[in-house]
């Protein structure tokens, strides 16, 4: 019996354990950090957490190194040299809030539209959006878009709820899952949770993704698909289903407006429009009298087939209008695979596979309903297909459409918000129409009139002048993107590089590196940054970034703000803002400090309460007298409405605490504190499907304060929103968009989902650039903020762009080559590696390895500043010019979503290089490097090993071999 | 050299790794290094951690294969620890007694103090399934989490190794695979669970599930659609006779 006294068998993990909510990415999994004294010893993930169930990723697990990166700021600086040098002197906070208090007063009593705030991945834009708002400045967003805006705007307004945030699939109960567009990140364990689910019972998994890496890798099905066409491979699943009937006839009359009749009256003002009555109220015909009348009159048997006669027009049925559409021999698979880079056969079987999931393996779930009509139930149709997706559809700029058609699909087959299917999270669902209209009536000294951003219903709801001209820097909510709900950072500082539509003063940045990876056309936004006017000033005159790392764009700052980590601040995870809902119950949560700093570093939530007290903002400061001290004051005693605050656990009720409406506590967050973090509400048993339609739904959100009156609605196959713009390109009504954008207009606002080739195919010649380039997430790396840690960047410290098996052949390349890989509008000299599981029409590499040199506190020999790269040099934020003497937007013209994923090349093999080109110059690092050697661990370091070894070593010193022989590089 | 123990339990605990599940996203490399450089010896150390050749100590890692042949190409991550293998090679080549394998339930272990880093361990493990610590210069291997397994300081429930909690795929199973009956032997059972290179003869205590067939392996479940009617008229006609029929 060898002897185990060498180690402990019951280590403590710590001698206290504090749980708070991981932010190594955007997914908000609860986390056990153990604490020795004041050390993190280990972090775990919470069992007891609603999202990530105990389970943690690798970044989560990895958080103890984030949180002591080498390249944490450490106090205020301010540049001292010019802007992208990285050369900065320490200054203190007073001084630092001076400044940018001084400037930001004097720009608030002017013209507040003069700051630009944009806050990227920012997980309180509740309360950032709140401050811009109390400020005046019609200009802030943060990164919803260039991330997912596409996903978010073709939900809401479909369907009321969109993918990730707002809904999830029935993990429990589905019988068939599909996953479009999705690599292996958001959101990141959820998903893998859900798969795991679906393994177990042996639920056939099939992903949509032209690169079968991640999630697509275990699919059971791979739909290995041509980048930018999953519309028509969803349209084409949609002609299939329709033409063998496959489609829930019951759900679509009753829930959606399929059956309500448009006015086909080519010279009515409504042309196109639902047909209403006086009252407004949208018209069907009724099956049983044949006669039209209101769609919710009682009794009502609403005819999906409906048409009616009157005054010698036809008014027909949204239903008979989209299946006339579909039912087209455009969409058969034998049509579209071509184009799609599939085998026909594989869009029947999956269409199959659909109607056999929906409709075969159905049942009827036992629960007692009322619907808003006032009828009873006492079941709810199962239609156990849920699906899921993510950037690769977002990412397009027909993506909108794509995401509209998916949704399209779901309704079709009843497979919304029923057992088996993808179902909404609390606070949502919530129709576009309840929610606010975006705002940006700006005044001198003045808050702005409203939230920022919202969802226009036409083009009254547009933030543009007399002229049309935008009101917005970013261009949200004007001609060129209507619906950009979630505005258009990506932008923001080529416009106020053009001073296009108007000159800014201060660029105000929060946590997005937009001098590096969160940028199209990188090295031309670096120039914009730091270029100079004829005077010698810079171009855009003043830039303020609040971070907690040296990112590549802490480099461009007259001023930067540090940051705490994580793990050292307030942070709230809000029902008003993006909570940790469940289809069954809401959730909301905090961050707490469980640790403090050791550096001179302020959370930047306080940092914003500091200056709109120091401003005197409306809504922070009463009669001279700041409302909040911090950020944390703020979380408790905030209330957007009375009674309803940034938190819904613990407030005070009458009686008592109570959860949901009820006034502020300032105790709140010891509660939350004391409870794991975080607070679940259960969704009554009888609200829990059907949500949209179902009254016990709406009472329980107006009891929560999730809204202030029930507000049911259908589901819009058919977006009157859509068409109100469509008919002003067509010259009906008083607001007109610019007659370039006619066109372009009438095209992609159809009411009802359609495809059309990305807008880059018509820029850049198919023929000469073949290819798509894509980027995908890693697992083990959250944008650019994993490159800093030391483990993360072993496992993913190198990219490659990886090259299909046709060009991989046909360019002659082998193991080690590099290429040059050149767009329409620039070139990159890259590393190389073959992969057959690959869609041939794409090369693609992981998604910002590539560093600039000097950031992040590596050295600037690093393999991700020397061999690593970005193919954003590639992308450029406006499309090639095509000769007709404009200049294009690179995002959908729907909703502005940056369309990274539509960018094509050419690629050819070149002589092996050693560092990949475009070689950014170094910049200065403020914190210096890190460390050579880290052997983490609390404590003091580890006693030398026993005399013994000593002595073994030295007789054996000859033969010390290398460790790990057969350890192969990673793929 | 070093003697594998004479006389064993029937115990043999060791890691059901399921390959149809796991989608290679590094949490359990990660987890692992994070309890096991607080924990059990010296710390997992990295050195030129910001540097142009990062290398450090991990017991865990995931090698990535692509899949090609008849059908779809794929991607297969697969997981690699020591395997704690039956006949340890690890173990009989080990000039000190460093490297042990327990009688009571086949862990295979490493005595720090015992150990003088000289790398024979490593060159006759067939799986390279052991690294040496760049720092602290001694041998470095899965320990199974011996020191949470029989944790008195953690709850029950978190007496596993952290790769198996924190797994988000729940691809990764701990148990005795000694025992018949025991979750991970039935997994083996249903799943048919492989050893790795069996023909190195080490009798590797872990097992791998293998991906489960894949599209191009398997029938369609279901038939595929038949149209309820070629013409467009006779598609109107199905869906006024289903209407009817909806009441």
């Amino acid at each position: 019996m060898k002897d185990d006294s060498h180690f402990d068998p019951s280590p403590a993990p710590g001698d206290a354990v504090r749980k708070t909510t991981c932010y190594m990415c955007a997914c908000r999994c609860g986390i056990d950090v153990h604490m020795k004294g004041e050390e993190v010893a280990y972090i775990e993930g919470n069992r007891d957490h609603p999202v990530n169930k105990g389970v943690l990723c690798a970044k989560g697990a990895a958080g103890i190194m984030q949180h002591n990166s080498a390249a944490r700021l450490r106090a205020p600086l301010r540049r001292v040299g010019e802007r992208g040098e990285g050369k900065f002197e320490e200054i203190t906070w007073d001084e630092a809030l001076g400044i940018v208090a001084k400037r930001l007063g004097r720009i608030r009593e002017t013209d507040p539209k003069k700051l630009a705030f944009f806050t990227g991945r920012d997980q309180s834009q509740s309360f950032t959006g709140y401050w811009a708002q109390q400020f005046g400045t019609p200009n802030y967003a943060a990164h919803g878009g260039f991330c997912s805006v596409n996903m978010a705007a073709a939900g809401i307004y479909t369907i009321g709820g969109a993918f990730w945030e707002f809904m999830s699939p029935d993990w429990e109960a589905a019988k068939l899952f599909l996953l479009f567009g999705t690599s292996e990140d958001h959101d990141s364990n959820p998903i893998k949770l859900g798969l795991a689910k679906l393994k177990e019972r042996g639920t056939p998994i099939v992903a949509v993704n032209p690169i079968r890496t991640g999630y697509n890798a275990i699919a059971d099905e791979w739909v290995g698909i041509t980048p930018g066409t999953d519309g028509l491979f969803v349209l084409s699943l949609i002609h299939c289903l329709l033409k063998a009937g496959k489609i829930d006839l019951d759900y679509l009359s009753r829930w959606t407006n399929a059956p309500c009749l448009l006015d086909g009256d080519p010279k009515s003002r409504t042309y196109g429009l639902i047909l209403r009555d006086e009252g407004g109220r949208a018209l069907v015909m009724d099956r049983a009298s044949r006669k039209p009348v209101p769609w919710d009159a009682a009794g009502v048997k609403p005819d999906l087939a409906g048409r009616w006669r009157h005054a010698g027009t036809t008014h027909a049925s949204v239903f008979l209008t989209l299946s006339d559409r579909y039912l087209s021999d455009e969409y058969a698979p034998e049509t579209v695979a071509p184009k799609c880079g599939l085998d026909p056969a594989q869009i029947h079987r999956i269409s199959a596979r659909i109607a056999h999931a929906a409709f075969d393996q159905s049942w009827q779930h036992e629960q007692d309903w009322t619907d808003f009509r006032g009828e009873h139930h006492t079941h709810v149709t199962a239609r156990p297909v849920s699906i899921h997706a993510m950037r690769g559809i977002s990412a397009h700029s027909n993506g909108f459409q794509t995401a509209r058609a998916i949704h399209l699909l779901q309704v079709l087959i009843g497979a919304v918000d029923v057992p088996g299917a993808t179902r909404f999270k609390p606070p949502y669902p919530k129709a576009a129409a309840s929610h606010p209209r975006p705002h940006a009536d700006t005044h001198a000294g003045q808050p702005l009139d409203g939230p920022h951003l919202g969802f226009p219903l036409g083009p009254e709801d547009l933030l543009v002048d007399e002229a049309s001209a935008p009101l917005r820097l970013d261009k949200a909510f004007s001609w060129e993107n209507p619906i950009s709900v979630h505005g258009l950072m990506h932008m923001a500082i080529s416009n106020a590089y053009a001073g296009d539509p108007y000159e800014i003063d201060t660029l105000f940045l929060y946590m997005a590196n937009m001098a590096w990876n969160s940028s199209m056309n990188t090295q031309a936004v670096m120039g914009m940054l730091s270029d100079k006017d004829e005077n010698g000033d810079y171009v855009i005159p003043f830039i303020v970034h609040a971070d907690a790392y040296s990112s590549e764009t802490v480099a461009y700052a007259d001023i930067v703000l540090p940051d705490m980590t994580y793990l050292e601040r307030h942070d709230c995870i809000s029902l008003l803002d993006r909570p940790i809902s469940e289809p069954d119950h809401a959730g909301d949560a905090i961050r707490w400090p469980v640790v403090a700093p050791d550096r001179d570093v302020r959370p930047f939530q306080s940092v914003l309460v500091d200056l709109a007290n120091r401003l005197g903002l409306p809504g922070f400061v009463e009669g001279g007298e700041p409302l909040h001290s911090d950020y944390a004051d703020y979380m408790q005693m905030h209330e957007r409405r009375p009674g309803v605050g940034p938190l819904a656990g613990w407030r005070i009720g009458e009686t008592g605490l109570t959860d949901g409406r009820g006034a502020p506590n300032a105790g709140q967050i010891d509660q939350y504190i004391a409870a794991g973090g975080f607070k679940t509400y259960a969704v009554p048993e009888a609200a829990r499907y059907m949500k949209p339609f179902n009254a016990a739904w709406w009472d329980w959100s107006c009891d929560m304060g999730f809204t202030d009156a029930p507000a049911p609605y259908l589901f819009e196959l058919w977006s009157e929103p859509l068409r109100r713009f469509q008919m002003a390109a067509e010259g009906i009504g008083a607001r007109q968009p610019p007659e370039h954008l006619r066109a372009r207009m009438r095209l992609t606002h159809d009411p009802l989902p359609i495809w059309y080739p990305p807008l880059e195919d018509g820029h850049a010649d198919p023929v000469e650039y073949p290819f798509y380039v894509l980027t995908q997430r890693p697992a083990a790396m959250y944008h650019s903020w994993g490159g800093q840690n030391p483990w993360l960047r072993q496992i993913h410290g190198e990219n490659v762009l990886y090259l299909p098996t046709n060009l991989w052949r046909s360019g002659g390349f082998s193991e080690g080559d590099w290429a040059r890989v050149e767009s329409a509008h620039s070139e990159i000299t890259v590393p190389v590696a073959h992969m057959a599981a690959l869609n041939e029409n794409t090369v693609w590499t992981w998604n910002a390895i590539g560093k600039r040199r000097g950031a992040w506190a590596l050295s600037p020999e690093a393999p991700e500043a020397q061999r690593g790269f970005l193919v954003n040099h590639l992308i450029h934020e406006l499309l090639p010019e095509k000769g007709d003497g404009l200049r294009w937007s690179n995002s959908d013209p729907v909703t502005g979503q940056a369309a990274w994923f539509d960018c094509r090349v050419k690629v050819e093999r070149v002589p092996r290089e050693r560092i990949s080109h475009p070689a950014i110059a170094r910049q200065d690092s403020p914190v210096g490097q890190g460390p050579s050697v880290v052997a983490r661990s609390t404590g003091e370091p580890d006693p030398a090993p026993g005399m013994m070894s000593y002595i073994l070593k030295f007789l054996f010193m000859n033969k010390r071999l290398r460790a790990n022989p057969h350890k192969e590089d990673e793929q | 050299m070093t003697d594998l123990p004479e006389t064993r339990s029937t115990k043999k605990l060791g890691l059901v790794i399921d390959l149809d599940t796991c989608v290679g996203c590094h949490a359990c490399v990660v987890a692992c290094k994070a309890w096991n450089t607080e924990n059990y010896g010296a710390a997992l150390a990295d050195t030129d951690a910001h540097g142009a050749a990062p290398s450090g100590a991990f017991v865990n890692r995931i090698h990535s294969y692509e899949v090609t042949g008849d059908g779809a190409p794929r991607i297969v991550h697969f997981p690699k620890s020591c395997l704690h293998c039956e006949d340890a090679p690890c173990v009989t080549v080990c000039p000190t007694g460093a490297s042990y394998k327990r009688a009571e339930d086949g862990i295979v272990l490493v005595n720090e103090d015992q150990c003088i880093g000289c790398g024979l361990c490593a060159w006759a493990c067939p799986y390279g399934a052991r690294e040496q610590d760049p720092v602290a210069k001694v041998m470095k291997k899965c320990t199974l989490c011996v020191d949470r397994i029989d944790n008195e300081n953690l709850p029950e429930a978190d007496r596993i190794p952290a790769c198996v909690r924190t797994c988000p795929s729940k691809a990764r199973h701990f148990g005795d695979l000694g025992d018949p009956d025991s979750h991970v032997s039935q997994l083996v059972e249903a799943r048919g669970g492989m050893d790795l290179a069996p023909e190195q003869g080490t009798r590797p205590v872990n097992k791998y599930l293998p991906p489960r067939p894949k599209e191009d392996e398997i029938d369609v479940l279901a038939p595929l659609l038949a149209p309820v009617a070629e013409e467009p008229k006779g598609w109107l006609g199905w869906l006024d006779r289903a209407l009817d029929r909806l009441g």
